[in-house]
């Protein structure tokens, strides 16, 4: 199986976010980035379906930086590394999915994963849009994936139930967290990473629409409250409910 | 053109309450715009197999926005049209504006630690609106069904989670259990107090569902599910940043734990000091009794 997996650098969960100089984005002095952590999920069933003779292909859009999320990838086990080069990641998803599709379209890849979403833009959408471009079954956000012949079945989390969906590869699955459970880079992998190649080349990026007016932080939660201890607090816990927050 | 599309999920022939947000959004920007709004009701789930009728919907109404939930169909759904129409993409926006003719959103980004104010700069815009973030629509609006096609993908099963188990992300009151439950088969703590309050789902964080203790359905937080509910009620859980990303926008939060220093009374209104076994049964109990009151 030829595999494409499309990863994006992201700050680390962790992270303090503070507002940067420009307004629209975040403060990076101090931040560490990390490789998306739903696109593990996306580099991991890769590895797994990688038959002998088979290959994992990286793929990000991102700035020069984003080759050490590349490196985390191929330390993981990937082969090589694509970097479509971008100073700016921009807002606008669909722009990113053009670029990616463009990149994509004539690899002749069986499967393209990506992760369900970005935890930085909590886009939820290149991977789709990207299928979409492309032509190809897409199943979102998957926890699981058989793969038997040329026939796909996937399962998704959906509202009070599990959709069981069903498509033939070439297709696109967009990775939720249940589907596997990524390993983490040996040395040996580690080592093996720095030999392996990476292209770099520009993002042929689409137009894009959708521009950053502010990025604000969310507004304080007012300080907790203690309201008592042990079952002697549960009264008084329901009078506020009831009261002064009126939510029952 | 300034009219603008309400894209709204049915189930069992009965719009969603997702849906009736939609409807009160896209309203709001018709307004905006000077434009008037008609809705599409969807009533099967897969994307893939309705986004043929909705594209052909939207481009021979004309429409200036097409509005829908971000629930699992429309997170679907969405990217789908915005590349079948070729516009841009608001997706799980909190809050909507109109300035000078162009759509603005505010969207949270960052695990909800950072709102991004964002313009949409195109003829025609999509906005995926979050669930229980604003005011249904009671009103009438003239509505049509759109068809499923054969898409690429098809929904060969769905599989129910158990009768009337509400979804994490579409309940009103969530009751979340951590790693202070001490094990799965003290989960029934929580769901019996889930049940008193009636309209109530369980969640859980990350560590009890990574230990197998409760489906990954459940999952609250950053690698979980964002929920917006009236009350979270957070039952031997730490609070970790990770957990907060996903409920940190609820109206209330009331926290159990044992722990008078652990991070989740940080955020949470309302804090109880104590052992979660001795107090979820009691206030389960007390729940009982009020809603038996009125
Ligand atoms: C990339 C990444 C993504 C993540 N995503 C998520 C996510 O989506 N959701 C999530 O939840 N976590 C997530 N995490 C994990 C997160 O960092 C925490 O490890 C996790 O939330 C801890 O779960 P917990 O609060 O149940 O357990 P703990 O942190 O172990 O807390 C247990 C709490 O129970 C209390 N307690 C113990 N006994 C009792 C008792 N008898 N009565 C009352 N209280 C008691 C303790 O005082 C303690 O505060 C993520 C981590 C990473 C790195
Ligand atoms: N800049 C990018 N480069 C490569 N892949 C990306 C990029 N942005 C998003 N993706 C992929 O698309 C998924 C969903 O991202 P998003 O739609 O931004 O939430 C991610 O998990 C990645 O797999």
């Amino acid at each position: 199986m030829k595999i494409a997996v499309c990863i994006k650098r992201v700050p680390d969960t962790e992270t303090r976010v503070k507002v940067g100089g420009d307004g629209v984005s975040i403060d990076e002095a101090g931040v560490k980035f990390i490789l998306n952590p739903y696109d593990e999920f996306a580099v991991e069933e890769a590895l797994q379906r990688r038959e002998e003779g088979g290959e994992v292909v990286v793929v990000t859009v991102g700035p020069d930086a984003a080759a050490e999320t590349i490196r985390t990838a191929l330390a993981m086990g990937a082969d090589r590394g694509v970097l479509l080069k971008t100073d700016k990641i921009p807002a606008d998803a669909l722009a990113i999915a053009k670029a990616l599709a463009a990149e994509l379209k004539d690899g002749g890849y069986d499967l393209i994963l990506f992760g369900k979403i970005a935890v930085d833009d909590y886009n939820h959408s290149v991977g789709t849009m990207t299928a979409e471009l492309l032509g190809m079954p897409c199943v979102s956000a998957a926890v699981k994936l058989t793969v038997d012949g040329r026939r796909l079945t996937a399962e998704r989390e959906v509202e009070g139930g599990i959709e069981v969906m069903e498509c033939e590869v070439p297709a696109v699955i967009t990775c939720d967290k249940g589907l596997n459970n990524p390993r983490y880079p040996a040395l040996k992998g580690i080592m093996a990473a720095k030999k392996k190649p990476i292209e770099t080349k520009p993002a042929a990026l689409g137009a894009v629409r959708l521009t950053l007016k502010t990025l604000g932080l969310p507004p304080e939660r007012k300080e907790g409250r203690i309201v008592g201890e042990g079952v002697a607090a549960i009264p008084e816990l329901l009078r506020l409910l009831r009261q002064e927050a009126k939510v029952l | 053109m300034a009219n603008v599309l309400a894209v709204i999920e049915q189930k069992d022939g009965t719009v969603k309450k997702s849906g009736r947000e939609v409807i009160a959004v896209a309203k709001q920007i018709a307004g905006s715009l000077g434009g008037s709004v008609d809705a599409l009701t969807l009533d099967a789930s897969g994307a893939a197999a309705l986004a043929a009728s909705v594209t052909a919907h939207v481009k021979q109404g004309g429409y200036a926005a097409v509005v829908l939930a971000a629930s699992s169909t429309g997170k679907d759904l969405g990217p789908r049209l915005a590349v079948r129409l070729d516009a841009p993409l608001l997706m799980d926006v909190t809050a909507i504006g109109v300035d000078g003719g162009r759509i603005t959103a505010s969207r949270p980004v960052y695990a909800g630690k950072a709102i991004q104010q964002i313009v949409a700069d195109a003829p025609l815009t999509i906005v995926a609106i979050r669930p229980n973030t604003f005011t249904a629509d009671t009103g009438e609006v003239k509505t049509s069904a759109a068809s499923a096609a054969t898409g690429s993908s098809t929904v060969k099963e769905v599989k129910a989670g158990g009768q009337g188990v509400l979804d994490v992300g579409e309940a009103s009151i969530v009751v979340s259990g951590g790693r202070g439950m001490k094990g799965p088969e003290h989960f029934h703590l929580i769901e019996d107090l889930a049940k008193a309050f009636g309209n109530a789902a369980v969640g859980a964080s990350r560590a009890v569902v990574d230990a197998g203790w409760r489906p990954h359905g459940e999952q609250v937080g950053q690698t979980g599910k964002t929920v917006s509910p009236q009350l979270y009620i957070a039952v031997g859980i730490s609070g970790a940043i990770q957990h907060l990303a996903g409920m940190r926008t609820a109206k209330v939060i009331v926290a159990i734990n044992k722990d008078r220093d652990a991070p989740i009374f940080k955020v949470a209104d309302y804090g109880i000091v104590g052992d979660a076994f001795e107090i979820v049964p009691r206030l389960t109990e007390e729940v009982r009794k009020l809603r038996a009151e009125h």
